[in-house]
């Protein structure tokens, strides 16, 4: 089950959309989130999943495991779909059973929303699948940099981001750990009711915020053995810069994003 | 036999490393109350083949057999849990009660058992690791010293009556007194309780002081195994796969390639002392 959990993963490969300036990557996505939001027919979204087709071709990574980013979520995404279904009124009576009645704007509704939440998940996965944390957080820096007068502090954000995202897949390695070691006292993870399951984390979340706070700890200590002081004066070894291919890519996606806006 | 293992095979990513295997082609039985070394560079399979031997991660090929229950069915994990104990690396990781007592008592409380049984467990196994339990049981486990930490962790397992104690490098980051008091610790099981052991551990002293048998696994293969003497006797090897022998060990061989003739099968400083000065004294 936890293997399932790709959040934050970076696969290395070379394609175009590895290639691209971080900030060409973060750039296009507000864009597209922006689009998908406003947005109301189907004809819209379907263009906007041609988009993300194109951009999972273009980087090479395999389809099963843009699949495989979205499980997870699939109970959130299947209750949202229901609840709309249900719970909206309005248009035709399509089908009704005692209480239960689905309406024409309830399924439309649902599947609106449904869709979303696979395309938000889908098209910023593959962000995070694309770009190396290091790469990301250069790009979120200087894309706030900006900001940085009007009291934003960019660069301690963007190094919040960094270690939050590094630090998903080794606390998964230590969720795993700790839920073996458990188990071999007998600790029972599948069996039983919802609060017993949930009566039964409790000797897995206990020492998992203990090692997290252990961790944080250590890391702090460590940045600051190496004199870490935020962003103050820092230069960099590799400095962020547009190549042609950024400004094509750029221009490309946001015609397209914007044909799909007014036309649909 | 108490445990026998046939030709077991573990993968862990078999879509995207189909080639690859932690452990492969391992054949071995276990005796009770064998004292086992298990030996090997860091990752050559070591924590993979314990974990097998308790049933926590199934094997993708071959057969382990614990006092006659077949580990690859998983009717039987159960059982297994309890009857194989596994300590693991840095187990005072798991401890998250507010009493030591409690967390001591998670594993028989698991089991099921009555009330009076368990604070019986609890007192006896606490006993065993040398806390006292009166001074300890009501502590929270997080405001203790690192090595009384590992020590109500060992105890936790120790609750459990297991046939079969396996500890992962159980002395990894304890100072030498402590060191010396938890492998007192475990000696003593194996005497009082006629316990099976498996022990893994970095330090060769330990490994060849303590075992009646050593198993060497290299890059997920069981390459060598025999007594602690047997095996140390293959200096170079061990070198050579980044492991090394005892450093007594080392000594008397150097001293034997310098052309005195001393025997080099002892593991403690008295016994290399007897025999050098035997050596000399001709």
């Amino acid at each position: 089950m936890l293997d399932d959990i790709i959040i934050g993963q970076y696969i290395e490969k070379d394609s175009i959309i590895h290639n691209l300036d971080p900030r060409t990557k973060i750039l296009v996505i507000m864009f597209f989130i922006m689009t998908i939001f406003l947005l109301g027919t189907f004809k819209g979204y379907f263009a906007l999943a041609i988009l993300i087709l194109i951009t999972i071709l273009l980087s090479k990574i395999k389809p099963g495991y843009m699949i495989k980013s979205i499980k997870p979520l699939l109970f959130i995404i299947l209750f949202t779909f229901f609840i709309h279904l249900f719970m909206t009124r309005g248009g035709r009576i399509l089908w009704e059973w005692k209480f239960l009645r689905i309406e024409e704007e309830g399924l439309n509704l649902g599947l609106f929303m449904a869709l979303r939440l696979i395309f938000l998940v889908s098209y910023t996965s593959l962000l995070t699948l694309t770009t190396s944390p290091l790469q990301l957080t250069d790009g979120i820096e200087r894309l706030l940099n900006p900001f940085k007068k009007i009291g934003v502090p960019a660069h301690e954000l963007a190094m919040m981001m960094t270690i939050a995202l590094r630090f998903i897949p080794t606390l998964l390695e230590e969720t795993k750990k700790i839920m073996k070691a458990q188990q071999a006292r007998g600790a029972d993870f599948e069996s039983g009711n919802l609060i017993k399951k949930a009566k039964s984390l409790i000797p897995l979340l206990v020492p998992l915020f203990v090692s997290a706070f252990r961790r944080a700890d250590e890391l702090a200590l460590a940045m600051e053995s190496r004199c870490y002081r935020g962003g103050e004066n820092r230069t960099r070894m590799n400095v962020l810069a547009f190549a042609r291919r950024d400004y094509w890519a750029l221009s490309i996606s946001l015609f397209y994003l914007l044909g799909v806006g007014i036309l649909f | 036999m108490l445990i026998e293992v046939s030709d077991l095979e573990h993968q862990y990513n078999t879509d995207l490393a189909p080639d690859s295997y932690a452990i492969k082609e391992i054949d071995f039985s276990i005796k009770e109350g064998e004292f086992i070394g298990l030996i090997g560079h860091t990752g050559s399979g070591k924590s993979t083949l314990v974990q097998s031997l308790n049933g926590l991660i199934s094997p993708t090929g071959g057969q382990v057999e614990v006092s006659g229950l077949d580990l690859t069915e998983t009717d039987n994990l159960k059982e297994i849990h309890t009857k194989v104990g596994l300590v693991f690396q840095y187990p005072e990781h798991q401890l998250f009660e507010e009493t030591v007592f409690k967390d001591v008592a998670f594993g028989p409380d698991n089991l099921g058992l009555e009330q009076d049984e368990i604070k019986k467990r609890v007192k006896n196994a606490l006993e065993v690791v040398n806390l006292d339990y009166n001074q300890f049981k009501e502590r929270s486990p997080f405001r203790l010293s690192g090595g009384q930490q590992r020590r109500v962790a060992i105890a936790g397992v120790l609750a459990m009556k297991p046939e079969i104690l396996i500890l992962d490098e159980p002395t990894a980051g304890l100072d030498p007194q402590m060191r010396k008091e938890l492998i007192a610790a475990i000696v003593d099981l194996q005497e009082k309780f006629s316990l099976t052991i498996i022990l893994i551990s970095h330090r060769m002293e330990e490994i060849a002081q303590l075992s009646d048998r050593v198993f060497v696994l290299d890059n997920g293969k069981l390459s060598l195994t025999g007594s602690p003497i047997e095996v140390f006797s293959n200096y170079e090897y061990l070198t050579e796969i980044g492991l090394g022998v005892p450093e007594i060990t080392e000594v008397l061989h150097r001293i034997k390639a310098k052309g005195l003739d001393v025997n080099t099968d002892v593991f403690r400083v008295d016994q290399a002392k007897e025999e050098i000065l035997k050596v000399m004294r001709g």
